[in-house]
């Protein structure tokens, strides 16, 4: 089994114990996830990285109750996730964890500030405070410009910008990014990257699964898996949660500098 | 003519692989073009039993009304002299009767009814000798009843009935091709009644009429000062009976006071001369509801085959591009891109419209029994070559409306476009979204999905719309037989009506069925084209139920207007097919139920195919999207 981070302070935000997803059984037996243990704190900007197939983005679903665990324990701030019935894992999702996908996953008929405000519409938020919130976001993200716009007259890291500000519309807990970065080019993935850095700086707790060293590489810590485990961490800042993890790094991104 | 033999071969395999979509397919035109082979088949259907029951019975050629007359010095009217004429006239080789008639209630196990009663010898006739089906025929205090008229009255030989009040025993049950069955007694091509029946005499529906026959001594004690005899039946046969209706015309006088008549004839004579194939023709009106039923029910059938093509073509529209992007990217043209595409539904049409004309062939007898007015068998169904050609025709323009569109937009569609097997962009409905925001989170989602493929919405509608309207013409049938019986307290069954519903019902279960697979497929299409933005709609934080009800919304949302609409075109559809051109329009609470019922049943099916796609995970969706 798998330990990371046994930090003393207070408890940590998000919290995982012997966590394992399998797929198959007997000679088929498939371990995307293998008995992981993992604490992420508060504020804190956590990178995943290792090769495709690795379980990274599996051990990410079972963090936001994407999907369920074959075994292990989940804990989102004191709540016990992996517990939790389908309507229980919507809530959470809905109001505690924040989703950025690699491939965007925007809705192709909805403007910018329709996809943004979506996920507030559905926790039921007036329509009017919903647009208020989505406009104050896309603002954040530097597409108030582009609010009107729809995803296919976006450009690959405006879309993943508008898909941060998507995740950040209930005001999560942790936003889980899958590859934020996997389908965008130099330039727009510095975009992010930054987006990433300002949301660090104002305490968003981050969890970024990436296959991309340079991007794990701005992380407060990093965690490296391999065959569903962990095979190693390495803490990048000084200590746990605070800001300055991303933006200590940023500059030292050769090549992403534009 | 290799192109086309590859066409044939990748349409084969690719049916092979979807072979759950090429039944739904197969099953969707094969019931359309069964019920057109019904209505097709039944042209000319009972004429044959017609001819075996004039053979049977040496039936007339022409059969003659004469009013009575009191000659100077009689106590009682006898035949008039035309009688003695009419026989002598040309073309005249034989004749039976004069009989006398007088009009009686007769009652039978508390149903009365009115009866054209004649009075016979007790010796057969040469002309219009009724064929015994059951008992002996008439004797004294005895009376033979036609055989459709005793099963209304549900009596059988040995049974006791009264012709106005004075009691017989039923002696025999019996066919004839001289008059019309009940209930068309009245409804002779080209006349009203056989016969005239006393005006103010009778206070009894126009179908609630049939022939008895008794000694002529008991006709003559039944009629009375008050209720006297009203004609004198002549059974003629002529040498040419293709001739009989212009000797009929030539020998009908003119109108006769006093008298009323049912039904479209009112040039009533003092003769009224009626040819064998004006009766034949009331008979074939015991199918001929059945035709003006099956017609525009098979229009229906079509039209929801139709969609259902259509439905299922469009849920595999990305398939279907990724396939046309390989097979270009091969080195096929835009003809045998769209030839491949045409190959699979025209194969599977084809196939169909065989299915169809074999079940209408086989089904037909079912259906086209001539009736226990008639004696014979109706024989095959006329299954000419015409109507086979229209039923392929058919099933061919059904597949042809539903996919030649895609196949032109898959013959015209870039190579790479194809190859990125992206179905087409989701429309974006501004009204719609907007909208959508202010309402809860299923209609929110319902309303989004139907903004996002409109056309697909469109097409639940209007599958919706030829349900409701065939289940509103249904009704309309209902309320409008019930209007036609309006007054009648006798209850006798009507087999005319009684074969129509079992017809309506027939049409109505392969209608309902139609939708029911329209339905299903629809929300299945729609759950699988909405796989990935029902998935993020989850991430985001929709419970799987809230998705499942808004998919089925995106069902029901285009169902409301459909079923609504369904209530004027059922109305008139039903106009269009009935003989009067006309309709009751059913009890509005009947029309509120129809509606509501329609769109009960398209929310419960359409939340099926709804809650089975959200079993599945959605990290699994959105890494299988992603790969």
């Amino acid at each position: 089994m798998n330990k990371t981070n046994e930090s003393d302070g207070a408890a940590p935000l998000l919290r995982a114990r012997g966590l394992s997803k399998h797929y198959g059984k007997d000679a088929s037996l498939v371990r995307a996830v293998d008995g992981v243990d993992l604490d992420v704190d508060a504020g804190e900007t956590l990178a995943v990285t290792g090769p495709s197939g690795c379980g990274k983005s599996t051990l990410l679903h079972l963090l936001g109750g994407l999907d369920r665990a074959s075994a292990g324990e989940i804990w989102l701030a004191g709540q016990r996730v992996d517990e939790m019935g389908e309507r229980a894992l919507a809530r959470l999702r809905r109001e505690a964890v924040g989703f950025v996908f690699q491939a965007f996953h925007l809705m192709d008929e909805l403007t910018a500030v329709e996809n943004v405000e979506l996920p507030a519409l559905l926790a039921g938020q007036s329509p009017r405070a919903a647009r208020r919130r989505a406009a104050g976001l896309l603002e954040r993200v530097g597409l108030a410009d582009r609010a009107g716009f729809l995803p296919s007259a976006l450009s690959g890291g405006q879309r993943q910008r508008v898909a941060v500000a998507r995740a950040l519309v209930a005001d999560p807990l942790v936003v889980l990014a899958d590859e934020p970065t996997g389908n965008l080019d130099s330039e727009s993935t510095l975009d992010v990257l930054r987006l990433f850095d300002r949301l660090h700086e104002a305490g968003q707790t981050l969890v970024i699964v990436t296959h991309d060293a340079r991007i794990a590489a701005t992380a407060d810590r990093l965690i490296s898996m391999r065959d569903g485990a962990f095979v190693d961490q390495t803490r990048l800042t000084g200590g746990t949660g605070g800001t300055g993890g991303t933006r200590g790094s940023l500059g030292a991104l050769a090549g992403l500098e534009g | 003519m290799g192109k086309l033999v590859l066409a044939g071969r990748l349409a084969a395999r690719d049916i092979r692989r979807h072979p759950g979509q090429a039944v739904l397919l197969l099953l969707a035109i094969t019931a359309a073009t069964a019920v057109l082979t019904l209505g097709l088949a039944l042209h000319g259907v009972t004429s044959q039993p017609y001819q075996q029951t004039r053979a049977a019975t040496n039936g007339p050629d022409v059969v003659a009304y004469l009013p009575p007359v009191t000659k100077p010095g009689q106590v009682r009217p006898g035949p008039p002299a035309e009688a003695a004429t009419l026989t002598r006239a040309a073309g005249v080789t034989g004749h039976g009767g004069p009989y006398p008639v007088v009009w009686t209630i007769i009652a039978a196990r508390g149903l009365t009814a009115g009866a054209e009663t004649q009075g016979r010898p007790q010796a057969a006739s040469a002309v219009d000798q009724p064929k015994l089906t059951a008992g002996r025929w008439v004797r004294p205090g005895q009376v033979v009843i036609e055989r459709t008229f005793a099963e209304a009255l549900g009596v059988g030989v040995g049974d006791r009935v009264t012709l106005d009040g004075r009691a017989f025993t039923v002696g025999g049950i019996a066919v004839t091709a001289a008059a019309p069955p009940y209930p068309n007694l009245c409804y002779v091509s080209g006349g009203g009644c056989m016969g005239t029946i006393p005006a103010g005499g009778f206070a009894i529906s126009p179908r609630d009429l049939g022939v008895v026959w008794v000694t002529e001594p008991d006709v003559l004690g039944l009629a009375t000062p008050a209720d006297p005899l009203s004609s004198y039946v002549l059974d003629l046969k002529l040498a040419h009976p293709a001739q009989a209706q212009a000797f009929a015309r030539a020998n009908s006088g003119g109108p006769r006071p006093g008298t009323i008549r049912y039904g479209a004839g009112q040039g009533a004579g003092p003769t009224d001369l009626v040819p064998w194939t004006g009766i034949a023709a009331a008979d074939g009106l015991l199918v001929q509801d059945e035709q003006q039923v099956l017609s525009p029910g098979a229009l229906l059938a079509v039209l929801l085959a139709v969609a259902s093509v259509a439905v299922l073509a469009g849920g595999r529209m990305a398939e279907h591009t990724r396939r046309t992007g390989l097979l270009k990217a091969v080195g096929a043209g835009p003809g045998l891109v769209a030839a491949v595409f045409l190959a699979e539904n025209l194969l599977l049409a084809l196939a169909a419209a065989v299915a169809g004309l074999a079940i209408g062939r086989l089904t037909a007898p079912l259906i086209t029994s001539p009736g226990a007015a008639l004696v014979g068998t109706p024989g095959a169904p006329s299954l000419t070559v015409p109507i086979a050609a229209e039923v392929v025709a058919v099933a061919v323009a059904v597949a042809l409306a539903a996919t030649g569109v895609p196949a032109i937009r898959a013959a015209r569609t870039s190579t790479i476009s194809a190859l990125a097997g992206a179905a087409r962009r989701p429309r974006r409905r501004r009204a719609l979204i907007a909208l959508s925001r202010h309402l809860p989170v299923p209609l929110l989602i319902g309303l989004r999905l139907v903004g996002r493929r409109t056309r697909r919405a469109l097409l639940g509608a209007a599958s919706v719309t030829v349900t409701a309207a065939g289940i509103v013409a249904v009704l309309a049938f209902h309320v409008t037989a019930s209007g036609k019986l309006g007054g009648v307290t006798s209850g006798l069954s009507n087999p005319v009506i009684d074969r129509d519903e079992q017809m309506l019902l027939v049409l109505t279960v392969v209608l309902v069925t139609l939708a029911v697979l329209n339905a299903l497929c629809a929300a299945w299409t729609t759950v699988l084209d909405t796989r990935a933005t029902a998935a993020v709609a989850r991430a985001l934080g929709a419970t799987p139920r809230q998705v499942s009800a808004g998919i089925a919304a995106a069902q029901v949302i285009p169902a409301v207007p459909g079923a609504l609409l369904g209530i004027p075109l059922g109305i008139g559809l039903y106009a269009a097919a009935s003989s009067s051109g006309r309709a009751t329009v059913p009890p509005a609470w009947w029309l509120a139920a129809a509606v509501l019922g329609t769109v009960l049943a398209v929310a419960v099916l359409a939340s099926l195919p709804a809650l089975a796609g959200t079993r599945r995970g959605v990290a699994e969706i959105l890494q299988a999207e992603a790969a």
